[in-house]
C-alpha cells in the first residue's frame, strides 16, 4: 500500500541541478543586495515592493522623490488626502511566456507608499515629474504653512 | 550549467575604480531560444551615465545617478547614493557582438542573441 502513487520523476535530472546552481547564485546575490547594507529597508524582503522615498522640505515646497524604475506613466497613481500623500501603482509583468526567467529580483505588481506630509500644502498647485525611472513630486506649501517675517515695530 | 547568464562577484580591482563604493543593482535574466534579456534596474541613470562594456567574457553595467537636486532640508531619507555596478559572466553560446542595450525610465535591457549555431535547429529526415 502506498498514499502516494508512485510518479515517474521528471525525466531529466540537470535542470534540477541547475536549480541548485541558480539557488546557489541567489544566496551570492542576498549578500550582496542593498538592503543588507541599507537602512530601514528590510521590509521588501516580505512584503513585495518597497519603493525608496525620500522627503524634503524648503520654505516654499515639500518634495518627495521615488525610485520607480521602469514604469508607465500612466501606471503611476498620486494623491493627497488629509495631509497624507500617497503614490501608488503597478508594474506588470511583461516578460511574455516564451521567455523562461533564470534569475528575477526585479519586482512587479502593486506597491503603496504613504507618507504624512510636514506642513499644508496647497493641492491644486502639486506637479509631478517622471524622469529616469524617478518620480519627483513637489508639493507648494500653503500660504499659512509658509515661513513670515514678521515685523517688529518699535514704538 | 550551460544556460545562465551567470553573475560574477570578482571584484575589478583597476586602481583608481577600487575606492569607489557601488551597489549591486536588482536584475531579471529571462531567456527563450534566440537569446537572453537582461533587465536591470537604474532608476536616477541617463544614457550618458551608463556605461557598458565585455571583457574576457565578462560583461559589466555600471550606472552613475544624477538624481534630482531638491535644495532644503532632507526630512527622510530611503535612497541609496552610490552609483550601481555589476558584472555578469557571458555564457559562451552569447554572440558578445550582437550584444544590444536601452536605457528607459532607469531600466536598462540589453538583448544578448545565441549564436547561430548553437540555436535549436529541427533537422528533416531526408
Amino acid at each position: 500500500m502506498s498514499l502516494i502513487r508512485y510518479q515517474t520523476p521528471n525525466s531529466v535530472m540537470w535542470p534540477s541541478l541547475n536549480r541548485w546552481a541558480s539557488l546557489r547564485d541567489d544566496l551570492d546575490t542576498l549578500l550582496e543586495l542593498p538592503f543588507l547594507t541599507g537602512s530601514g529597508r528590510q521590509t521588501q524582503l516580505f512584503s513585495g515592493w518597497t519603493p525608496a522615498l525620500d522627503l524634503y522640505q524648503n520654505a516654499d515646497n515639500v518634495v518627495a522623490i521615488v525610485e520607480l524604475p521602469g514604469m508607465r506613466k500612466e501606471d503611476i497613481e498620486i494623491s493627497l488626502q488629509d495631509g497624507m500623500l500617497t503614490i501608488a501603482g503597478e508594474r506588470k509583468d511583461e516578460s511574455g511566456e516564451e521567455n523562461g526567467a533564470t534569475r528575477t529580483e526585479r519586482f512587479t505588481g502593486k506597491f503603496r507608499r504613504s507618507i504624512t506630509l510636514p506642513t499644508r500644502v496647497d493641492a491644486n498647485k502639486v506637479n509631478a515629474i517622471y524622469k529616469h525611472g524617478i518620480l519627483t513630486v513637489t508639493l507648494p506649501k500653503a500660504e499659512e504653512a509658509k515661513p513670515k517675517q514678521i515685523q517688529v515695530n518699535v514704538s | 550549467m550551460n544556460t545562465l547568464v551567470r553573475e560574477n562577484h570578482s571584484n575589478a580591482s583597476n586602481g583608481e575604480r577600487a575606492a569607489e563604493q557601488f551597489i549591486a543593482p536588482a536584475a531579471t535574466v529571462l531567456e527563450n531560444a534566440e537569446g537572453y534579456t537582461l533587465e536591470v534596474e537604474m532608476p536616477g541613470v541617463s544614457k550618458e551615465n551608463l556605461e557598458m562594456w565585455v571583457e574576457n567574457n565578462e560583461l559589466t553595467i555600471v550606472g552613475r545617478r544624477s538624481i534630482p537636486s531638491v535644495e532644503g532640508t532632507l526630512l527622510h531619507r530611503e535612497s541609496r547614493q552610490e552609483n550601481f555596478r555589476r558584472a555578469f559572466e557571458l555564457d559562451p553560446s552569447i554572440d558578445a557582438e550582437k550584444i544590444r542595450a536601452k536605457i528607459e525610465q532607469g531600466v536598462v535591457t540589453l538583448t544578448l542573441p545565441k549564436a547561430e549555431q548553437v540555436k535549436p535547429r529541427k533537422i528533416s529526415v531526408a
